[in-house]
């Protein structure tokens, strides 16, 4: 029975690890807009090449 | 003189709130118009690239801009000008106090919820081997381990995640209430001092995955209940930036300013301009001119003022510019006595108690007197009083009202969703099963029934080539009346000679003779406007006259496009429907004629109404009010449930049970069905959670509510109830009743 005492800190510390995640992305706003955020997922991150930049690139 | 200011622009920088260390400045703006990710997306690129912001980001599901600005270089005002270029229409505002607390509260409930769920896994994981060691013979010093364990995790978490049925609990003592978070916060408390008793005698049940579950479901209920405040409240909000409520003031070194409606204090001088709305209640210090009161009065003729007389918020300023001296809100007589009106209905509306309250009601007394006699009954049957305590707390656990928590919230999410699919708000929470009640439909005529802008009833008796004149002239004017003929021709050109003659009309030179475009005396045309009057009750009527050439238009709001076909299926739906007006009663009877309503009333003043209501409810009916006016407002709270459009006076918005976004007045159609359906739905939760009882109860007071046995029973019945609740979102906007 010497594997629980290993296992269980391994499993309490895995499902602390996902609330810290989740208290973490909840201070930072990130439910804030989920209709938005769905589809950001899908958009990219910034236009990468201009249509009309002004040095012509 | 006041009338030739030009109009300045708003001070947009009164909206900017500076970050702390005050380097960068944010604007928080309503966006009209957003729909998809591909607008989110336009709107984000095209400000940041804007010189001074830093960031800008949108809020698809709330509507709304958030901009970040260096703070030197914040220009709000180039903001507006480049999203009007790419087609939205934004409007500043500042997020108010009680939004920032509810967003706050919402967050606070989602980490109580993170921890509940964390520690109701984990303490899962233990219970299971612990329920499966029965079995197969766990031996004692693990179960023990095992039992620490849950009650390290199920302790802190009890502590943390039961704070907000704690709050409620105290609270409701301390009023000495009783609401269903003090047999909650009751039974917690017991279970978990009973299970640490238990595990210090090293006994084999401990209850600490009940406790965590039953934290965890209830959490679930009060968030859903949360995400359904906060997203009609989100909207509502912007509704009111969208109205842009300004006044302009005069600032002590007597230049004039636009300033937010907030920022007007009894006292000040305000200036309202043809064609505004008055911005607050005051007297006429300078000015005569015509006031449109149908969104307060409800009457479509318009009033004569002049200095000394009284105007109030909301009316609309026809002829010239006024200058007006703000009164506190208590000294105009209108508002007063509607005030006066809006508590005295509070007061006999007798206070309605929601579904989920009565249940609570009832549930205390119940499941204490159930535990007591459990532990009594045990005591006589001669065991001992330990093991007699043991089950009657076990019965206390079983009954924790995980399903009734969850039974009404998660109906009114899925019905609020789809209300909101519908175009129609909720404003309170007991509003849906109010609505499904009713049994008939009061209508106000004025801004209901009829659209808020006007149009012209007799255009097909006008030439075109009088019209496409009238039109042209009507362009110079700011007078609404004349904005209802200008509308009729998109592409016309103002005339350059012409000229407004205030409180009279508008007057030009084309091809050599003198046009007239006004009142009925401007353009000498006294005894027509009087036939034409007569033909057609509820206009105002407007002459224009080009050398021997005379027209008359007979102007009126149009009554909604859908009007009568959702009376129609009102009928349909054996609802009868009336509309009690403060209009003149030929005009009101004529709407009725129109619309196809039988009873209608004319000339009702504001404590009329309200008598007419409570008359109707002493008589058993449930009426629904659907009205917009001021003089509606206290209608509105008398009713046992109310509908306000979204261009309803904010008096009226703030006393509606719900509020209609958009034109269409059938979307009261499926938002009553949606309603009924709701309630049926909660009520048949409600008895789910009741038939859970009567078979776990038994189960319990027999001493047979193992651990097991609870997780079992509670999460079954949580999710039974849930997923009963999903189905209130399957009702479309079409089905019987309505027509299409």
């Amino acid at each position: 029975m010497n594997i629980l005492l290993i296992l269980i800190p391994l499993a309490l510390a895995l499902g602390g690890l996902g609330l810290a995640a989740f208290l973490w992305s909840l201070s930072n706003r990130q439910y804030e807009d989920l209709d938005g955020a769905a589809w950001r997922a899908l958009m990219d991150d910034e236009a990468p090449v201009l249509p009309r930049s002004e040095d012509g690139r | 003189m006041a009338t030739a200011l030009a109009t300045p622009a708003a001070d947009l920088r009164q909206f900017l709130r500076l970050s702390p260390d005050e380097a960068f400045a944010s604007l928080d703006l309503a966006v009209e118009g957003i729909k998809c990710a591909a607008c989110m997306a336009t709107i984000e690129r095209a400000i940041s690239r804007e010189p001074g912001v830093v960031a800008a980001r949108v809020n698809l599901g709330a509507r709304r801009l958030h901009v970040t600005f260096e703070r030197r270089e914040a220009d709000p005002a180039r903001i507006l000008r480049r999203l009007d270029e790419l087609g939205f229409k934004a409007y500043p505002f500042s997020p108010r106090h009680s939004e920032d607390s509810k967003a706050q509260e919402m967050r606070r409930l989602l980490r109580c919820l993170g921890v509940a769920a964390f520690a109701s896994m984990n303490v899962m994981l233990l219970s299971v081997a612990v329920w499966s060691g029965h079995e197969t013979g766990l031996d004692a010093t693990t179960r023990d381990l095992f039992h620490w364990l849950s009650a390290l995790i199920a302790l802190p978490t009890a502590a943390y995640s039961g704070r907000p049925f704690y709050e409620s609990a105290i609270a409701a003592l301390k009023a000495r209430r009783v609401n269903m978070d003090v047999p909650i916060t009751l039974g917690i408390c017991l279970a978990l001092v009973m299970s640490v008793f238990e595990v210090l005698r090293h006994g084999e049940h401990a209850y600490f995955d009940g406790v965590v579950m039953l934290l965890f479901f209830l959490l679930i209920g009060r968030t859903l209940d949360q995400v359904m405040q906060r997203r009609t409240q989100l909207v509502a909000a912007n509704l009111a930036a969208l109205r842009a409520e300004h006044a302009t003031k005069r600032l002590p070194d007597g230049t004039w300013r636009d300033v937010p409606i907030d920022m007007v204090e009894p006292g000040d001088v305000i200036l309202v301009r043809i064609g505004d709305r008055v911005a607050a209640d005051g007297r006429i210090e300078d000015g005569r001119s015509d006031i449109d009161q149908s969104l307060v009065t409800g009457e479509t003729a318009h009033r004569a003022v002049r200095p000394g007389d009284e105007v109030y918020a909301g009316t609309q300023n026809l002829g010239g510019a006024l200058v007006i001296r703000v009164l506190k809100s208590q000294e105009g007589t209108l508002l007063a006595g509607v005030e006066r009106l809006l508590a005295q209905a509070a007061q006999t509306k007798g206070a309605y108690i929601r579904l989920a309250d009565r249940a609570a009601r009832l549930y205390p007394p119940f499941v204490h007197t159930v535990a007591l006699l459990t532990f009594i009954g045990w005591m006589m049957m001669g065991l001992g009083w330990h093991d007699a305590l043991m089950i009657a707390i076990t019965v206390l656990i079983i009954t924790c009202p995980c399903a009734l928590g969850l039974a009404v919230p998660a109906v009114q999410v899925v019905a609020a969703g789809a209300m909101f699919r519908n175009g129609i708000l909720i404003q309170s929470g007991d509003a849906i099963e109010r609505l499904a009640e009713i049994d008939r439909v009061v209508f106000d005529k004025t801004g209901t029934l009829t659209l808020p802008a006007a149009d012209i009833a007799n255009r097909d008796e006008i030439p075109a080539d009088d019209l496409a004149l009238a039109a042209r002239l009507a362009l110079t004017s700011r007078h609404p009346l004349a904005a209802a003929i200008s509308a009729q021709d998109r592409s016309a050109k103002p005339l350059s000679t012409a000229r407004e003659v205030p409180g009279e009309g508008v007057k030009a030179c084309h091809s050599g003779q003198v046009v007239r475009l006004g009142s009925a005396t401007f353009c000498e045309a006294i005894p027509e406007a009087e036939a034409l009057a007569a033909r057609f009750p509820g206009a105002s009527i407007v002459a224009f006259r080009h050398g021997e050439r005379l027209a008359l238009f007979a102007i009126r709001q149009p009554y909604r496009e859908d009007a009568a076909a959702t009376i129609a299926a009102l009928g349909a739906m054996k609802l009868p429907t009336e509309i009690i007006s403060g209009d003149r009663p030929r005009a009101v009877a004529e709407a009725a004629r129109d619309l196809g309503i039988a009873n209608w009333r004319g000339g009702a003043l504001p404590g009329d109404k309200v008598t007419w209501l409570q008359q109707m409810k002493q008589f058993g009916a449930r009426p629904l009010m659907i009205g917009d006016g001021l003089n509606d407002a206290p209608a509105l709270a008398a009713g046992h449930a109310s509908i306000a459009p979204a261009s309803a006076s904010q008096l009226a918005q703030t006393q509606a049970d719900f509020l209609l976004v958009g034109q269409r007045l059938g979307a009261i159609l499926p938002a009553i069905r949606i309603a009924r359906k709701a309630r049926w739905l909660m009520l048949e939760n409600l008895w789910i959670s009741v038939v859970y009882n009567l078979i776990a109860v038994p189960v319990a007071i027999l001493g047979h509510a193992t651990p097991l046995v609870a997780a079992l029973a509670m999460s079954g019945s949580s999710i039974i109830v849930t997923l009963n609740a999903l189905r209130a979102g399957r009702i479309s906007g079409e089905g019987p009743g309505e027509r299409p």
